[in-house]
């Protein structure tokens, strides 16, 4: 059997017929004559079908030399193998360094492993296996019209016997019955989240709360801006752990020149030429991180809307549609910058309930 | 030996299942080549490494908000307050071994899955492979192009760090600018205001369970119509809409697959091991307080990036209720004006050809200029988004001002599209004219001979019978009946009525606008053997042509008896100058 196997050609074993041609006694190969392509069986059993595929690729020679090239790659795939198991056992991580190290390793072997793989059946198949094109006939896939129409009547058939046409009050009231239960699952996910409420319309800034620096979590004295300059970040106090806080009320603040702040910023809100806008753009709520001293422009990063920093941050280009709301800030008892009040409007991105 | 493994595992198979009659058939299906259908299959074997490489990322990473101090092996972030998220994504990267390989692997493999999702549906198009009968499959891939976004953003959004959380940001000011409903959706989205505790756990069974699993499903479904209705094949000779040309399952599409899963795997982790992807160590964890510039999300979303960019700032207040045009309207606008018209195309193509054939043999391009060229435009539209959507990178690079490059994409938008529709055409008729050239005339050999009468000619040398295939191709539509026109009892044809029949033939003289190619209107394309006595013309001339081995009949369609009659007495077949049918001459 091992013989008839080297050439390609598969056994006629297909367990759900009985065997055709003489008798034999199980387990051994049927006669040769039996044996027809892929399993395929003639009725009578007496020739066998011509090949579809050809057992051997035209030339043999390269064959040979295809075949050591594939065997080779193989090899190399499972060297590769073992390397990467090596490298798995062998480095170390927990350092950037030493992770980098074992990342190069790995992957290195582990690409070299597909690709040998790659690159063997490649030419197993472009080389060794002989070239065959063959033409298969496509069925029409529409059923012919009189599976069509049995298809038809069986159907009707079953819808008259099911009594479903004939009767709409049994109709009707199964209809009634699944709609409730249909919607069911949506009103299942109201607990979701809460109603947004009026929550998108505070932030935690109150009456004398200080502003604080952002990271190093620092108030801050008008008196500490020795000349105008850059921008600063700026959160509540004590609410530097609180994401769903800053997430509203970041803040930056900018020192301004005596005279350079101008209409519509709230001068009323500023304390010795510095002002306090929203981080938060009012865009889609990106925080606003770049600021441009010469020209007093404040840039989201996101989608580049800019803001006119001196003229109560209003929109210059891009597509936020509304100015940074301004916070209104004084100093305490102890000098320090604090809120006068919340914010007088929402702050960052529109919503349909925000009019 | 293996033929008793046979008996005994297929036999042992078979006696429960009754397979052998059905595997024989699935062994001996034909697969048809060409190297543009491996398209889809990179994205099939993207899947198959995204769903391993995922579970084992998920062996490691804790989809939590809650907030940690980091003491991990990544020093630089040491005492820092994160997400446990963010925390086991350092872990992964920093502390597993082969962590960081799997993770660039996963990150990797669904860009390489987007981009071959688009690549794929790309020639799909192009080629005409979504006519009917594949419709359905054509629905199923644009369902799948969506849920492969979604599932791509939900998954570069579950390490937390600074870049996806402003990417989730974005997603929730996007969500609250849609009308009535937004602010809910949002809400209900994010269990509260943002960033709140709940999104990272959400879109992590989202991520990693429910798309997944649609997505699965659909590819199955995908896989069996495809399989079912059997592949398309490119034109060339003996492919004809009846049958299907190429190698069986078994064994040379499975082992040729096989190789190919092996390289879409070597080639994602050499990216992996050598271009380093998403490093959400160097970003920091997400604070709402901080931004970075240069911020681009994954590239199958920078289309709407983009979008959201080139936006004029149009916001409308009324009655106390805020439409925001400036976000909703590039947020779902032109995405789902693609998404809906691509749905649509093949049903507005039917009605408008009236071409209700089943269709199996893909066209080349050129072959339908006008859809060509629409598929064109739209690349252009969405391109200008997509470059939009890096504009500062653009800007930065390339040394324009910033909002230069804004105030650019927002007129070539509109105007782009527009030249690519008209250029794309010209040159498709323009490749038509060139096949029909060489199909009339042969192709041109550079040698040139005298005849007796003393003119010169250029030798030309007929296109084999594999390229005359190929060119000739073209199975035009029926053409439509003219609008209005009436049957003898003066009842006027369905769909040809009043303004829209007008509308219709119209759109059918666009559509159709193509070279008249031989073979084409139903002509098959075995028009190469009655042409004018060519056969035994080659015959004739084989002796006296011993530099040109390929010499042999030529096709019939562009030679006119005049020229049979001199060429002979040159020796050679056409004169290449004497085709009074061809139109550019």
């Amino acid at each position: 059997m091992s013989e008839t196997n080297g050439h390609g050609e598969l056994p006629d074993e297909t367990p759900d017929e009985t065997p055709a041609g003489p008798h034999r006694v199980i387990g051994t190969p049927p006669p040769a004559e039996a044996r027809t392509l892929l399993g395929g069986r003639e009725p009578d059993g007496d020739r066998p079908a011509p090949r579809e595929l050809p057992a051997d690729p035209a030339d043999l020679r390269k064959a040979k030399v295809a075949e050591r090239l594939v065997a080779a790659c193989f090899i190399v795939a499972m060297l590769a193998g073992i390397g990467f198991i090596a490298a798995y056992i062998g480095l170390e991580v927990h350092s950037v360094d030493a992770v980098l190290r074992s990342n190069l390793a790995l992957g290195t072997s582990l690409s070299v492993a597909f690709l040998g793989l790659a690159f063997g059946a490649t030419i197993w198949v472009r080389h060794l296996m002989p070239e065959v094109e063959i033409t298969e006939a496509r069925k029409p896939l529409a059923s012919p019209a009189e599976d069509r129409a049995a298809f038809a009547e069986t159907f009707t058939e079953g819808a008259d016997a099911s009594q479903f046409a004939k009767r709409p009050l049994l109709r009707r009231t199964l209809i009634a019955a699944t709609l409730p239960i249909a919607v069911a699952p949506i009103v299942l996910l109201r607990d979701m989240g809460p109603l947004p409420g009026t929550s998108l319309r505070h932030t935690v800034w109150r009456k004398g709360l200080r502003l604080v620096e952002d990271v190093s979590n620092t108030p801050i004295r008008p008196a500490d801006f020795s000349s105008p300059g850059g921008m600063i970040t700026v959160i509540p106090e004590g609410y530097q752990d609180d994401d769903d806080a800053l997430a509203k009320a970041a803040t930056i603040i900018i020192k301004f020149a005596p005279g350079e702040l101008q209409h519509p910023t709230v001068l009323n809100w500023t304390v010795d030429g510095i002002v306090a806008y929203s981080k938060i753009c009012t865009h889609v709520g990106c925080p606003v991180s770049l600021y441009e001293q010469t020209t007093h422009h404040i840039l989201c990063p996101c989608h580049q809307s800019t803001f006119n920093a001196p003229k109560g941050a209003q929109v210059i280009f891009g597509p936020a549609a509304r100015p940074l709301p301004q916070l209104p800030i004084t100093t305490d008892a102890e000098g320090y910058l604090v809120a006068q009040s919340d914010f007088h409007e929402p702050v960052g991105p529109s919503f349909w309930e925000r009019g | 030996m293996a033929n008793r493994a046979l008996d005994g595992v297929g036999g042992f198979l078979d006696d429960r299942f009754r397979g052998a009659k059905s595997f024989r058939t699935l062994f001996k299906k034909i697969f048809p080549d060409h190297w543009t259908f491996l398209l889809g299959e990179i994205a099939l074997y993207c899947f198959i490494i995204l769903l391993l490489t995922g579970t084992f990322l998920t062996f490691f990473f804790q989809p939590s908000m809650t907030d940690v101090i980091y003491h991990g092996s990544y020093t630089h972030l040491d005492g820092i307050r994160m997400s446990e998220a963010y925390a086991s994504t350092l872990n992964i990267s920093f502390d597993v071994r082969g962590g960081l390989l799997m993770r660039q692997i996963h990150h990797w493999a669904a860009d390489l899955f987007m981009a071959a999702i688009f690549a794929h549906m790309l020639r799909i198009f192009f080629t005409g492979a979504y006519r009917k009968p594949r419709e359905v499959n054509w629905l199923i891939g644009i369902v799948l192009l969506t849920l492969g976004m979604l599932e791509g953003l939900f998954g570069y959004s579950l390490p937390d760090d600074l870049l996806s959380g402003a990417g989730l940001r974005i997603l929730e000011g996007v969500m609250q600018s849609i009308p009535i409903v937004g602010t809910y959706l949002a809400f209900f989205l994010f269990g509260g205001a943002f960033p709140g505790h709940l999104i990272i756990p959400r879109l992590y069974i989202l991520h990693v369970l429910l798309i997944p699993g649609l997505i699965l499903a659909l590819i199955t479904a995908h896989l069996f119509i495809m399989f079912h209705q059997k592949h398309t094949q490119m034109p060339g000779k003996g492919r004809t809409d009846k049958n299907v040309v190429g190698a069986p399952l078994y064994p040379y599409f499975m082992a040729k697959t096989g190789a190919f899963f092996f390289f879409t795997f070597a080639a994602l982790a050499l990216a992996s091991t050598f271009a380093q992807i998403n490093p959400v160590w160097l970003y920091g964890p997400y604070t709402p307080v901080a931004m970075s510039a240069g911020s681009q999300p994954d590239f199958y979303m920078g289309m709407l990036e983009g979008a959201l960019r080139v936006m004029v700032p149009w916001e409308w207040n009324v009655a106390g209720h805020t439409f925001s045009f400036n976000v909703f309207l590039p947020a779902l606008l032109p995405l789902g004006i693609i998404f809906t018209a691509a749905a649509l195309w093949p049903f507005i193509e039917q009605w408008i050809t009236g071409d209700k054939r089943e269709h199996h043999v893909n066209d080349r391009p050129r072959n339908a200029p006008t859809r060509t060229a629409l598929g064109m435009a739209v690349i252009t539209f969405y391109g200008v988004l997509w470059l939009e959507g890096a504009n500062d990178i653009i800007a930065d690079h390339l040394n324009i001002a910033l909002y230069t490059t804004t105030r650019i994409a927002q007129v070539s938008m509109f105007v782009a599209p527009v030249l690519a529709y008209i250029i794309t055409k010209r040159i498709c008729l323009g490749l038509q004219r060139k096949d029909l050239h060489l199909l009339e005339h042969g192709v041109e050999t550079g040698i040139i001979r005298q005849m007796p009468s003393g003119e010169f000619i250029e030798i030309t040398r007929p296109v084999s019978e594999e390229e005359q295939a190929k060119l000739a191709f073209p199975a035009r539509p029926p053409g439509l009946p003219a609008p209005d026109s009436a049957d003898e009892n003066g009842i006027p044809a369905p769909g040809t009525r009043g303004a829209i029949g007008k509308v219709r033939a119209r759109l059918n003289t666009i559509l159709t606008e193509s070279v008249e190619l031989p073979g084409s209107n139903g002509h098959t394309n075995g028009h190469g053997a009655d042409g004018h006595g060519a056969d035994g013309h080659g015959a004739d001339g084989s002796g006296q042509a011993q530099d040109e081995p390929e010499h042999a009949a030529v096709p019939a369609g562009g030679v006119p008896d005049g020229s049979q009659e001199i060429a002979p007495g040159a020796g050679q077949a056409d004169s290449g100058s004497s085709g009074d049918d061809a139109p550019d001459q």
